[in-house]
């Protein structure tokens, strides 16, 4: 890795430099400085959501059902995050996890009881990376068009497999993991999941080989390939990445919801993908951080938790939605400017 | 180097192929004791004689929920029932355009009567007044066109209605409690049949003083929309009396809700009539008490409609020697004391 256009060691955490008093130092040198202002817009919201429902935000339980509602398109946005910052997209997410969730429930995959469930999820879910990538490494596609035509398919599959019925799950072991008795020291079992994706994606990213010709690829392709990196090869494995995190996000909503329905995972791309950009990822490629990705995450799921529970309603809801995501990137890149 | 590639690759391909063989077997989901008879089989019929020969074209949009597949079901299981009615049906579709072209073909066709549930009733009226023009009568199903113009006869369910018996069933069983409190989990916004559910809803509640109505949020008729705001409509409620959920199929979800945090102080109306609805009221062992028909067995009395059009017959039971030309169904409120009778008409 001693190439001139391989990028520095940690280009994925974006170093700041540091102006600031030597007590910040350390932490501004560690911490993006993204990252800080998009904990500030979280930590706002936090007061937000305090001042307008004391009682009912500021509880455990509500912490609980937040981080709940965050785990299944956060595993999602994990996966997003890693073909984004390759250069690449996936518009097949909300699909796969539809395929993956409905395939799982079958009454035939059901008598395989849990482990049959787990198993069918998550190779569906690689499955459809697989083709994916292939298709986009080998055959040459537009991850675009790739992975939209991987959304149709898929989602007609779903279609097919459910007939348009909702298929409800019953096996127990598979419910009973998000009932409230299942939490592991008041966290629930998806959010542990949802952690353990978080920290194995962040490891990936920041310290190992693979994470660094991921940057690499997004970075410039071409000196990736000139660099000696398979790129076609690093392509495929991030597609197939992408539908193991699908597989996984699939598990956790059967879970969650008991059932399987093809219209699960409705339009999980465009909730990745806003996540992963609010998190500070580049759609070009070449850059982004798995911890902005997961603050994104957390601050849509907040929002919607906090207007929930000020019974505001669907319409205001998505104004408002749409109004943070463009002052989320504003005050970003201002404080990216300034420092 | 190569030599292990090659055979980690091989390894690899020969557990996709393993992986792939035990995953094909698992799509099937037909349940071990088939019974999937539908609905519609299970009615009298006015007049089974054969008559005429009659041509029915149909045209539906995608069955992608449980309520559109049921339609399907029934207008399908309907016309097998009668030996002189031949059933044209279309792929389901959501696309305007494409259910525009498919009408136009059974059109040409030169079918006996169309039966239409559009995907969007405004957008295919031109579509219907063109059949009309042609000397097609349509049979327009659910999802009203613009204009009388463009139907022989429409009919379909009661969004207000439902809303309305909700509200009544809920203010029945609430009356004399002094500051109740009622919570809506309503459908997909973007729709104007949710605006009429919660509006009927609103206005039953009216004629009860002691109820109030402290919140109200929108799902998106999807199981997984249904666990999600029903769990944030938990949270923000730590106590209420009722609820009124207007579809069965997010129901799945919102009852998952409902027994994931633990709470079963209160009681829950649902909406539309889903077989798994009725099952959970006829057990009577969780919150959800009720549910408010959206019979989807409109499809096959849709079949009937288009069946006495074709053979210039009016209905059993009605004097007229025509078919009326609007038939708005009542949204029957489905308890334990009446389940039994509903069981088949429950869609999956």
């Amino acid at each position: 890795m001693t190439q001139p256009v391989s990028p520095p060691r940690d280009s994925s955490t974006d170093k700041v430099p540091t102006a600031e008093s030597p007590a910040w130092r350390g932490l501004l040198a560690r911490a993006d400085v993204r990252t800080l202002s998009l904990l500030g817009v979280l930590a706002a919201l936090i007061v937000i959501g305090g001042i307008t429902k004391p009682d009912e935000f500021l509880d455990t339980r509500n912490l609980q059902l937040v981080l709940t509602q965050a785990s299944v398109i956060g595993v999602v946005t994990v996966g997003m995050t890693f073909v984004i910052v390759s250069g690449g997209i996936d518009l097949s997410v909300g699909a796969i996890v539809a395929l993956a969730s409905v395939w799982a429930t079958t009454v035939a995959t059901q008598e395989f009881g849990f482990a049959g469930i787990l198993f069918t999820a998550v190779v569906v879910g690689v499955g459809c990376g697989l083709v994916n990538g292939v298709l986009i490494a080998y055959g040459a596609m537009v991850p675009f068009i790739a992975t939209l035509a991987m959304l149709a398919s898929a989602r007609g599959l779903a279609l097919q497999i459910t007939d348009g019925k909702t298929q409800i799950v019953t096996v127990p072991s598979v419910l009973d993991l998000g009932e409230r008795d299942a939490y592991v020291l008041g966290i629930p079992p998806l959010v542990l999941v949802f952690a353990v994706v978080t920290v194995i994606g962040w490891l990936v990213l920041n310290r190992t080989t693979f994470g660094r010709r991921t940057v690499a690829v997004g970075g410039n392709p071409e000196a990736a390939r000139l660099a000696g990196i398979d790129v076609r090869r690093q392509r495929l494995y991030l597609y197939l990445l992408s539908g193991l995190c699908c597989g996984i996000a699939a598990f956790l909503l059967i879970v969650l919801s008991g059932s399987g329905q093809n219209t699960n995972g409705n339009l999980y791309e465009l909730d990745a993908i806003a996540a992963a950009i609010i998190g500070g990822t580049l759609l070009t490629g070449g850059r982004g951080t798995i911890v902005g990705s997961v603050l994104g995450v957390l601050i849509f799921t907040t929002i919607t938790n906090i207007f929930a529970l000020n019974n505001l309603q669907s319409d205001v809801q998505q104004i408002a939605k749409g109004a943070i995501i463009v002052a989320a990137v504003l005050v970003q890149r201002r404080t990216a400017s300034t420092t | 180097m190569t030599e292990i590639t090659s055979r980690r690759g091989l390894l690899f391909g020969a557990a996709a192929v393993s992986a792939g063989a035990l995953l094909t077997g698992c799509t099937s989901n037909e349940p071990t004791d088939s019974n999937d008879e539908s609905a519609g089989n299970d009615q009298p019929v006015a007049d089974d004689k054969p008559g005429k020969q009659v041509t029915i074209g149909f045209a539906g949009p995608q069955a992608d929920h449980g309520w559109l597949n049921a339609i399907n079901d029934n207008a399908k299981s309907r016309a097998e029932k009668y030996s002189d009615v031949t059933l044209e049906i279309t792929e389901g579709s959501n696309d305007t355009a494409q259910q525009i072209g498919q009408i136009e073909t059974l059109i040409n066709k030169k079918v006996d009567v169309l039966v239409v549930l559009p995907a969007d009733g405004k957008a295919l009226t031109q579509v219907g007044l063109k059949a009309m023009r042609a000397g097609i009568p349509v049979v327009n199903l659910d999802r009203i066109f613009n204009t009388p113009q463009a139907y022989r006869c429409w009919i379909g369910g009661d969004n207000y209605g439902m809303g309305l018996n909700a509200g009544h069933y809920i203010g029945e069983k609430l009356k004399g409690k002094s500051g109740a409190r009622v919570i809506e989990l309503a459908g997909l916004d973007n729709l104007e049949l949710t605006k009429q559910r919660t509006q009927g809803f609103d206005d039953a509640l009216k004629n009860y003083p002691n109820i109030k109505k402290v919140a109200r949020q929108a799902a998106e008729f999807t199981v997984e929309s249904g666990q999600a705001k029903m769990a944030q409509l938990l949270q923000a409620q730590s106590k209420f009396d009722a609820l009124w959920n207007h579809d069965d199929d997010q129901g799945v979800g919102a009852l998952r809700a409902i027994e994931q945090a633990g709470r079963d102080d209160f009681l829950m109306v649902g909406g539309a009539g889903a077989l798994s609805a009725f099952q959970a009221i006829k057990q009577d062992d969780g919150v959800l008490k009720a549910t408010v028909l959206y019979p989807p067995t409109m499809a096959a009395s849709a079949i009937d409609l288009a069946r006495a059009l074709g053979q210039s017959k009016g209905i059993g039971g009605l004097a007229e020697f025509e078919i009326p030309s609007s038939l708005t169904l009542y949204s029957a409120v489905v308890d334990k004391t009446n389940v039994d009778q509903y069981m088949s008409t429950g869609f999956k």
